[in-house]
Formats: C-alpha cells, sequence, structure tokens
C-alpha cells in the first residue's frame, strides 16, 4: 500500500479527508480532471495547479496506443513525460475498449479486441492492463474488470461481477510496485443489490489500497445510481477511499459526497466547454445563445477564476465553437468550478457546515424548490435535512444538462 | 504616443523608441499576431511568462467582431483592453489579418475596401469601421487602405490610391479615440507608391502603415517599393512581411513595427523555431554549409526523431515551454492532435521570434546591421538549399518558406 487515507471531519455519511499518495497530498472529496492523452484540453501544469487541481486522471487504453507504455517507461513515467509534479490515476483500459470498440469481445482471459492500428486482434487480459499501468506509474492505478451497460439485466451481470473478482487476483498477482501504486478494485454488479454486495465482500477481503464503485453513469435512472452508491459506500471501509467512476456532474457529487464517497472523474467539464456550456451554481449557461452577445457579465460573476475575472460572457460568445481559445477558457472556468466544489465540501465536512452548504448548492440549484425526489430520497438516507429548500410538492423534474457524462 | 529614433544603420535601418499608453518599447518590433485580441493557443494567464515590454504590444482585427458582438456592448464592457483583461497591453487595430481577413480588390468599391472574411465577403465603409474602432478604443488604428494584388493594371491601381487617401480624410473626419496611422498603398507601382506617401506625409496622423504586401509581389521589387520617402521623424508600420528574411528587408528600408504572421504559420505547422539567436558576431562565421542536424532555422516537431527526445526545443532557451517540456512530449501532443502543442509552440516561437527582433535592434545599434542581415540571410539560404538538395528536410517546407526557396 503506497497510500494514508486520514478522516479529517464527518457528518453522518459524509467525510472530508486526508488523501497522501506518493505524489501529492490530496484533500477529498475530489475531482479528478481527465487528461486523457497525458494532457488536458489545452490548459498547462501550471494552470491546472492554479485552480487547484490535486489529481488527474490518464487513459490507459489512448495512451499505450500513443505514445505507448514502453516509451513513456523509458522516459521515466507519466509524471516526469508530462512533467505533471502532483498525483495520477490511471483507468485500467477495458472501459475504452468497450465503449469505443466494436468489435471487443470478453472472454475470460481478457478482453479482446480489433487494433485500432492495424485491425488485428488483440487481447488486453488483467496481467497485461497491470504491466502496462506499472509502466505508466500513476499513483493510483484501477484493475479490469468486466463492464457491462448498467442498463442490461439478466445473467451477464452475474457473469461479469463473479468474472471481475477472478480478475480482480490476477491483478494483484501481476502487480509488480505495490509500493509506489496503489491498485484499486472496482465493485460491479449492475444494479442489482445482492450481486453489488456480493462483490464489494470479495473486494474487500483482498484488503485493497482502495476501492472503486464502477459501472454506474452510463444511463441508469437517477434512483438506482444512488442506492447504488448508498450500498456501496456503507459496506466500503472507513479508512479507505471510495471512487464513483464517471460521476462528474456537480449535483451527483454533492449527492455521493453526502453518502460517503471521496473521488469523482469525468470528461463532463471539459467535454460540455467544446460546446460552449459553462458550468455555474444555477446549473449551466449556453454562452453559444444568441442573448449572451449583449450580455456584459462574467460567466459567474461570484467566480473568482481567471476567465470570469477577465472577460464577459459576450466575448466568450463570439469565441465559442469557433476558436480554440473559447473551449481553453471555457475548460479553465468549468474544471476551476468543478475544484471549488470539492473545496467547498471538504471543507464544509471538516467544520461541520456540510447541511448548510449541501442546502445554499441546492437552492442555488432550484431556486423554486424543484429538488428532484431522487436528490431528497438520497440526502434522508444521508441523515441531511433539505427541507429548507425543498417546494411542498417535490417533483422529479431534472437538471437541464445537455449530455451524458460517460468517459471515452 | 511618442517615438524617436536613437539610432541608425549606415543605411535606412534605425532603431526608435515608441511610447505608448503604458509601454515603451525598442523598435524595430513585432505586433504579437491575434484571433479576436488574444494570441491564437495563448491565454491571457500566460502572457505574463513572455519577456516584457516588447510582447505587450498586440494587433487585432475589427472585422474578427463583425458577427457575435456589436460596438454597442463592446463600448459598454470599456473598448478593447477591458473586454480581453489586458490592462498593461497596447492594441494596435489594422482591418486585415493576413489569415482570415483578407482584402479582396475585385470587390471594394467607391464606399469601402471589401474583404474575405470567415462570415463571407464583406464591405466595410469607413462609417462602419469608425463606428468598431471607437467602441474598442485601440491604441493605434489604421485607416481603411483599398489593397490591390501585385497583378492589377496602373489604372485600377491608381483608383486605389485615391479612395484609400479618400477614405483616410473620411476615417480622421470621424476619428474619436486613438493615434491614426494612415494607410499608403499603390501596388507594385513605385511612382503610385510615392504619391500616396506624399498626400498622407500632409494629413494628420501620427505614423504611416505600409500596405499592399504579401499580395504576390516578388521579393526583389519590396525594397524599391517600400522607399517611399515618408517622413522619417513617423513611425511606420507594414503588415504581410512574415519570414526573418521578409523582415530583415523591411528593417533595412526602415520600418519600424511589422505584422507579422510567421509565428502563427510555423506553430500551426507543428514547427519550433531554433536560429541561433546568442550575438550577432557569433555561430554564422563557424557556419559549415553540411552541418544541418545542429544548426536548423526551425525544427518540425512531428518528426519521429524527436520520439524520445528529452531536451528542451532550444537548449538554454528561457521561454515557458523550454523551461518546462521536452521535445518528446510535444512530439506526442502533436501526435494526438492536443491543443497542448499549440499553445507551447505558439508561447516558445514567440519568445524566439521576439529575441530577433531584439538582435536586430543591437546589431544596428552597433552598426553592423547590413553585415548581419547578408550573414544571416546568406546562413539560412545555404540551410534551406543543403536541406533541399540532400532531402533531410523532415517533411514539405510551409508554403511560404517554399515559395521563398523558389526565389532563390
Amino acid at each position: 500500500m503506497a497510500l494514508r487515507f486520514e478522516v479529517l471531519g464527518r457528518f453522518n455519511r459524509a467525510r472530508a479527508a486526508q488523501l497522501t499518495l506518493p505524489h501529492f497530498v490530496c484533500q477529498t472529496p475530489l475531482f479528478m480532471p481527465v487528461g486523457t492523452q497525458g494532457t488536458i484540453k489545452g490548459l498547462t501544469n501550471d494552470q491546472l495547479e492554479e485552480i487547484g487541481c490535486q489529481i488527474i486522471l490518464g487513459n490507459t487504453y489512448h495512451l499505450a496506443l500513443r505514445p505507448t507504455s514502453e516509451l513513456i517507461d523509458e522516459l521515466g513515467g507519466l509524471h516526469k513525460f508530462m512533467k505533471w509534479p502532483r498525483a495520477m490515476l490511471t483507468d485500467s483500459g477495458g472501459f475504452q475498449m468497450v465503449s469505443l470498440l466494436h468489435l471487443a469481445d470478453i472472454t475470460e482471459k481478457g478482453v479482446t479486441f480489433q487494433s485500432p492500428v492495424d485491425g488485428k486482434p488483440m487481447l488486453l487480459t488483467p496481467e497485461e492492463s497491470i504491466q502496462i499501468q506499472n509502466r505508466i506509474g500513476a499513483d493510483i492505478i484501477m484493475a479490469l474488470d468486466d463492464v457491462v451497460k448498467t442498463t442490461i439485466t439478466g445473467p451477464r451481470i452475474e457473469e461479469a461481477m463473479y468474472r471481475t473478482l477472478r480478475w480482480i487476483d490476477r491483478c494483484i498477482s501481476a502487480h509488480k510496485r505495490p509500493n509506489e501504486q496503489n491498485l484499486f478494485g472496482i465493485v460491479q454488479g449492475g444494479l442489482d443489490p445482492v450481486l453489488r454486495d456480493i462483490c464489494v465482500r470479495g473486494l474487500v477481503e483482498r484488503n485493497l489500497p482502495g476501492y472503486a464503485i464502477g459501472g454506474l453513469a452510463g444511463g441508469e435512472d437517477k434512483d438506482s445510481f444512488w442506492r447504488v452508491v448508498a450500498q456501496c459506500t456503507a459496506a466500503l471501509p472507513e479508512d479507505k477511499p471510495r471512487y464513483v467512476m464517471g460521476v462528474g456532474y456537480p449535483l451527483d457529487i454533492v449527492v455521493c459526497s453526502a453518502l460517503g464517497a471521496d473521488m469523482y472523474d469525468c470528461v463532463y467539464p471539459t467535454r460540455t466547454a467544446r460546446f460552449g456550456t459553462a458550468l455555474v451554481p444555477e446549473g449551466v449557461l449556453k454562452l453559444k445563445h444568441q442573448v449572451m452577445a449583449r450580455d456584459t457579465r462574467p460567466i459567474d460573476p461570484a467566480c473568482g477564476c481567471m476567465v470570469c475575472k477577465n472577460f464577459s460572457r459576450a466575448y466568450i460568445h463570439c469565441l465559442v465553437t469557433k476558436d480554440a481559445m473559447g473551449s481553453q477558457l471555457l475548460s479553465y472556468h468549468n474544471l476551476y468550478y468543478m475544484m471549488k466544489l470539492s473545496r467547498d465540501l471538504h471543507s464544509s465536512i471538516v467544520y461541520g457546515k456540510f447541511p448548510e452548504f449541501v442546502c445554499t448548492f441546492l437552492q442555488k440549484m432550484f431556486p423554486e424548490g424543484e429538488v428532484p425526489e431522487w436528490v431528497c430520497n438520497a440526502m434522508e438516507v444521508a441523515g441531511i435535512d433539505i427541507s429548507s429548500c425543498c417546494s411542498p410538492v417535490s417533483s422529479s423534474y431534472g437538471l437541464n444538462l445537455d449530455e451524458k457524462a460517460h468517459a471515452v | 504616443m511618442k517615438f524617436a529614433v536613437k539610432a541608425w544603420s549606415n543605411g535606412r535601418a534605425r532603431v526608435g523608441t515608441l511610447q505608448l499608453g503604458s509601454i515603451e518599447i525598442e523598435t524595430p518590433s513585432l505586433l504579437l499576431s491575434t484571433q479576436k485580441g488574444l494570441p491564437h493557443f495563448i491565454s491571457p494567464d500566460l502572457l505574463s511568462s513572455l519577456p516584457s515590454p516588447n510582447s505587450r504590444l498586440l494587433q487585432f482585427s475589427p472585422l474578427h467582431f463583425l458577427d457575435g458582438i456589436s460596438p454597442k456592448t463592446i463600448s459598454k464592457i470599456g473598448g478593447i483592453n477591458q473586454m480581453l483583461g489586458l490592462h498593461d497591453h497596447e492594441f494596435v487595430a489594422i482591418a486585415r489579418d493576413s489569415l482570415q481577413c483578407l482584402p479582396s480588390h475585385d470587390g471594394s468599391n467607391k464606399f469601402g475596401p471589401s474583404f474575405e472574411t470567415p462570415c463571407g465577403r464583406r464591405l466595410i465603409k469607413p462609417v462602419e469601421y469608425m463606428e468598431i474602432i471607437s467602441s474598442m478604443k485601440p491604441s493605434i488604428w489604421v485607416t481603411l487602405a483599398d489593397e490591390v494584388p501585385a497583378w492589377v493594371s496602373d489604372k485600377r491601381n491608381a483608383s486605389s490610391v485615391d479612395r484609400t487617401v479618400k477614405w483616410l480624410d473620411e476615417c480622421i473626419a470621424l476619428r474619436q479615440v486613438g493615434e491614426v496611422f494612415g494607410a499608403v498603398v499603390g501596388g507594385s507601382n513605385e511612382q503610385l507608391r510615392q504619391h500616396c506617401a506624399k498626400e498622407v506625409a500632409i494629413r494628420d496622423v501620427s505614423g504611416y502603415w505600409i500596405g499592399g504586401f504579401g499580395l504576390g509581389e516578388s521579393m526583389d521589387e519590396r525594397p524599391t517599393l517600400l522607399n517611399d520617402n515618408l517622413p522619417k521623424e513617423k513611425p511606420r508600420l507594414t503588415s504581410g512581411l512574415d519570414l526573418p528574411e521578409e523582415v530583415l528587408q523591411g528593417v533595412a528600408t526602415g520600418i519600424d513595427l511589422f505584422d507579422s504572421k510567421y509565428i502563427h504559420h510555423i506553430t500551426v505547422g507543428g514547427f519550433a523555431l531554433t536560429f541561433p539567436l546568442d550575438g550577432i558576431e557569433s555561430k554564422i562565421s563557424t557556419f559549415q554549409p553540411g552541418d544541418i542536424g545542429s544548426e536548423q532555422v526551425k525544427i518540425n516537431l512531428r518528426a519521429t526523431v524527436y520520439r524520445k527526445d528529452t531536451t528542451p526545443l532550444v537548449d538554454g532557451c528561457s521561454c515557458y515551454t523550454c523551461k518546462n517540456h521536452t521535445k518528446a512530449y510535444i512530439n506526442h501532443l502533436l501526435n494526438v492532435h492536443e491543443m497542448l502543442a499549440q499553445t507551447l509552440l505558439e508561447l516558445h516561437n514567440t519568445q524566439h521570434y521576439l529575441g530577433f527582433f531584439h538582435l536586430i535592434r543591437e546589431s544596428i545599434k552597433a552598426g553592423k546591421f547590413e553585415r548581419f542581415c547578408q550573414r544571416f540571410i546568406a546562413d539560412r539560404r545555404d540551410l534551406l538549399v543543403s536541406a533541399a538538395h540532400a532531402g533531410v528536410s523532415q517533411s514539405p517546407l510551409p508554403k511560404q518558406e517554399a515559395d521563398y526557396m523558389t526565389l532563390l
């Protein structure tokens, strides 16, 4: 184990912790921006540090293709290659195989897929995924899991869960750098509480440095989503970090944190930036909209980021979706927003103000008190009274988010 | 604005000081090229890493704002400096940007010049132009010009001069803010240029913009065309002289400010400038024509030789990119089409090209400009020729330089 996890404060199930990794001491809850190919969409390392980014995610699948893990290894690891001084996490590569490639086939041996380079069939085994991640050298590496769509039902879910458990042992024995890199196991089991329970128990038995809740944020209904998170966080050990994979909507992060999760990742903030959408306390702001051409206010008047301090909505409006700078500036703002959200979650828990923070957050996002029912239900389980920001008749009115948050 | 000539070379090249708003710079100097007021890939927080004060003079094209944001909104924001949050920078407005907004001579008529722009061909009347200028409040603005390519008839050329002088009067009559640089045109006709220069010189302008370059004229005829007998006490600005050789040609005829797209062209091509900047005496005398590998003018970062190259773009370079990143990393970013490649290259290339202008000024002050020029050009020609002959050029030369080759 190459991490230390110290809980600094709690509110019921929610916790704020200090996560000490080989390259950085992180404060949780935290959001990890996705730097797929060894860079985060147009931002320099200095800018990432400036906005308070503690840990970034690299995609093993992409890095193994280009520049290849052998080259990264030869040049001293990904930290050195991209000169990123803080923490890093790599995924197993399995998710990209399944989501990006048509001819991916999962067998007991591993994931067979068609090489995007020469079209030949290739096999990614748990051993190989770990070997590649050992070469890349991130602080946290992820076990190869058998990924199925959450919307699928039937025996395939069960098969995938048991296979994930069998593969974790192969991952553990293939892991060559346990003193420098932390291997996280991934809880699978679809939306079935029984399967999830078996998987959590199986993983906890292996005493891993941390655990991820996988197979979510893939289009399942929100009620199923939070119930799985609540079940897993309740069953996972108190003294290990918990990472909900692929979650990136601010509201989801607040709910999951209330339920005791610590880490999140998603391409949503940077992807939505490229489509001209900014994250704001009220939800989202679409800069492409014609009314923005006359709006001289900053994106978020209360935001302290470089973009909000310098630019008007009108100027960003004339950049978005036309010039590279538009997505660069919006990515900066959106990531700043996510980092600020992480910091606010952490400090409100540490200072015993978590319920107040949640209520203020919900009031801004749902000024009419139209907090979705699933949020109310989840908060009840989390033991957080949000009655002050809910209108008497709660509706299941959803957020006006324009796209799916899944990382590909 | 204050301008004073401090030193002359043995010919017409000169070093001056230009005091403009908050900055005082030495000329000859470069105007950083922008897209909508910001360098193409450098966000404002990164601008401060460039050497000051010579990086604080920015070009912009008012035509970039024809669609998207109205003069009324820009006025409300408070002008271009406010709109971009750049309070320590000075802006120079030039209608043509030599990239997206190009003069289209066959669309121009007596009412105004016509330009090909990203939003189609647009005719800009002086009154419209001045409305934008008044809202943007640039430190310097150039009057509208009817620029024609080198091959038009003398009749068309003469009408372009008449129109340009007429629009100059119209623009000055509508002037509210900023220093006026009067446009001098005349295509490839020396007499017409002299005539135009005379007309502009007797009007109330703070400087001159020498137009009509980069539009199909040959490099050989430029020295004559640039010899316009304009009064020597006012600064002369030109657009369309991009390559180092072209800049030297301009400096030799007394041009003080350059609106050059060279950095942009080589940056988007994936190149980094590497020619030696360490003193006007060194290097060139020891140059061996066959020695391409160590004495390149610029390098193509896409080349596979840089895959594992962990050295900076230029050893000892103090730019952000060279202090932090390797050729291998930039090679990877280019391979995977990540925007950070352009950001890092534009930072380096800007600093390097500013260094070239510094060298020019030092050589003039030392009375060695003519020798510096000869050596620089001979050196670079040998490099290009031997590179072409030896076939060691790692990729086709950018179009501009290929054109230059054909002139040799």
